[in-house]
C-alpha cells in the first residue's frame, strides 16, 4: 500500500477508507497489504457488536446507537453485514436503508458487506474491515451481523461487547435457556417494547439469567427495553455499553477479550492460508477423482483428506 | 486472482415513492450475481453520491419516475465527480422521455432502461461495461 494512501485513510479520507475496504474484500494480498500498512495505527477503537434474528431492528438501533456516540462526540463507522446468496453469489445490502439519519454526517461511516460464503454470521473480511476504520479514527466501530438465528456467535469473538437484540413474540422462555446466542449476550435489548408480550419476553430473558451459576464479580448482562424506530431507550443501551467497558477495564478483562480476539483472527488468517495454499498445490481433477471415489463408496474421506494433504509435505 | 463481485448502488433520487421497478432490479441483479445496495426512496443527490462512496461500487443505478431527472441526476453526477468517482458506471431507469436521452448520454449514462427492459439485458450490458473498465483500469 501506497504511503500517500495510508497517511489519507489515517487522517479519515472516506475515498482511501472505502479503496481499502474493498482491498481487504478481494483478500489474498492486496488485503495482506492494507494490514500491514495500517495494523500499527489500530487499537484504539471499542468494538461493539449487534446480533440477532432477522427483523428484529438491528439496523435500526444502530442508526440510534450511533447517533447517541455522535451526540457524545465520538466517531463511528458501522459495519453492516447481509447474506450472499448460495446459489447465485449476489446479495442484497438492505441495513443502510434504515441509516439514512445519519448521512451528510462526516464522523459517519457506513459500509455494507456480503458474507461471500462465510458461515457464523460475519464475512471473512469483517475483522480485516475493523482495522481499517480503527486506522481511519473511529472511535467506535458497530458490526451488525447478518440475521442471526441461534448459533451465528463469531461476533463475540470479534467484539469487545456484544449486544443481542429480541423482540416481542419469537419464542418461549424455551428457547431463553437454549445454548448459542443469548450466552453471548453482554448486553441484552428488547426492542419493539411497544408490542404486546414485551413482559413475558424480558421475564423469560431474565429467568435465563438467574439460572446461570454465580461466579464471583461476573458481569451480568442487563435486560434493557427500546423502541429503536423512536429511539426510546437507546440511550441507556449506550449508558450500559460504557458500564460494561468500565467493567471490563476494572477487571483487566479488556486485555483478555482484545487476546482472545487476536487469537480467533490468527487462526482464521492462518487456516485460510493453509488451506490456500494446499489447493494451489493440487490440480482440480486430482481432488474430483477423489470425490467420486468418495462417492462410489470406494475411499473414506478421511483416507482421501490424508491423500491431498500428504502429497503436500 | 478469482473475479470479483459487482457491486451496484440502487437508489430513488427525488420525492417519488414509487419503488417496485427499483426493488425488481435489485432483486435480479442479485440473482445476476452482484452485491446489490439497496438505498430506498426520496433520496438526495448528496447521500447517493455519499453511499456509492462510502460503498465503493462499480455501478450507481437510479430510478425515477417524477420527471425531475433532468434536474437531480446532473447534480449526482457532479457531486460524483467532486469524490473522484468518475470512473463509475452509470445507469438510469425509470420514465424518461427519448427526448432527454441524448444529453444524459452527454452527461455520462451509459445506458438508459425504459419500461419493459428485460433483466437479463440489463445485468448483461452492467457486466460487460464493469469488464471494459476493470481491464482498463489495470493497464
Amino acid at each position: 500500500m501506497e504511503r500517500e494512501s495510508v497517511d489519507a485513510l489515517c487522517a479519515g479520507n472516506p475515498r482511501a477508507v472505502a479503496r481499502a475496504l474493498s482491498a481487504v474484500e478481494r483478500g489474498g494480498t492486496e488485503a495482506r497489504a492494507v494490514i500491514a500498512a495500517i495494523f500499527r495505527f489500530t487499537g484504539r477503537a471499542h468494538i461493539i457488536g449487534v446480533t440477532g434474528a432477522p427483523g428484529t431492528g438491528k439496523s435500526t438501533l444502530v442508526n440510534e446507537i450511533a447517533k447517541q456516540y455522535r451526540r457524545r462526540g465520538q466517531r463511528v463507522g458501522i459495519i453492516a453485514v447481509d447474506p450472499t446468496s448460495p446459489f447465485s453469489g449476489g446479495a442484497l445490502l438492505g441495513d443502510r436503508l434504515r441509516m439514512q439519519d445519519l448521512s451528510g454526517d462526516p464522523g459517519v461511516f457506513i459500509r455494507s458487506m456480503a458474507t461471500r460464503g462465510s458461515l457464523g454470521g460475519l464475512a471473512a473480511a469483517t475483522a480485516d474491515a475493523v482495522q481499517v476504520l480503527d486506522a481511519a479514527g473511529f472511535e467506535i466501530v458497530l458490526i451488525e451481523t447478518v440475521g442471526a438465528g441461534q448459533s451465528e456467535v463469531d461476533i463475540a469473538k470479534n467484539a469487545h461487547a456484544t449486544l443481542v437484540v429480541e423482540a416481542p413474540g419469537l419464542g418461549d422462555d424455551i428457547q431463553a435457556i437454549k445454548a448459542g446466542i443469548l450466552e453471548i449476550a453482554d448486553v441484552l435489548v428488547v426492542n419493539k417494547a411497544d408490542h404486546d408480550d414485551v413482559g413475558a419476553t424480558v421475564a423469560a430473558l431474565e429467568m435465563n439469567l438467574n439460572l446461570k451459576p454465580k461466579v464471583e464479580n461476573d458481569w451480568r448482562p442487563p435486560v434493557l427495553k427500546t423502541i429503536a424506530i423512536k429511539g426510546d431507550g437507546v440511550a441507556d443501551v449506550v449508558n450500559w455499553i460504557g458500564k460494561h467497558r468500565a467493567y471490563l477495564e476494572a477487571n483487566r478483562l479488556l486485555e483478555l477479550r482484545e487476546r482472545a480476539r487476536v487469537r480467533a483472527e490468527l487462526a482464521r488468517v492462518v487456516q485460510h492460508e493453509l488451506m490456500a495454499r494446499l489447493l494451489s498445490g493440487v490440480n482440480g481433477t486430482k481432488i474430483e477423482t477423489l470425490v467420486e471415489k468418495i462417492a462410489a463408496r470406494e475411499m473414506d474421506v478421511y483416507a482421501a483428506a490424508e491423500m491431498l494433504i500428504g502429497e503436500e509435505n | 486472482m478469482t473475479e470479483q463481485p459487482i457491486r451496484v448502488l440502487i437508489a430513488k433520487p427525488g420525492l417519488d415513492g414509487h419503488d417496485r421497478g427499483a426493488k425488481v432490479v435489485a432483486r435480479a441483479l442479485r440473482d445476476a450475481g452482484m452485491e446489490v445496495i439497496y438505498t430506498g426512496i426520496r433520496q438526495t443527490p448528496e447521500m447517493i453520491a455519499e453511499a456509492a462512496l462510502q460503498e465503493d461500487v462499480d455501478v450507481v443505478g437510479l430510478s425515477i419516475l417524477s420527471g425531475a431527472h433532468m434536474d437531480l441526476f446532473p447534480r449526482i453526477v457532479q457531486l460524483l465527480k467532486q469524490k473522484s468517482m468518475d470512473d463509475v458506471v452509470l445507469v438510469c431507469g425509470g420514465i424518461i422521455p427519448e427526448d432527454d436521452i441524448p444529453a444524459l448520454k452527454q452527461m455520462g449514462f451509459a445506458g438508459i432502461f425504459g419500461p419493459g427492459t428485460s433483466t437479463q439485458d440489463l445485468a448483461k450490458f452492467i457486466r460487460d461495461q464493469v469488464a471494459q473498465r476493470r481491464t482498463g483500469a489495470t493497464v
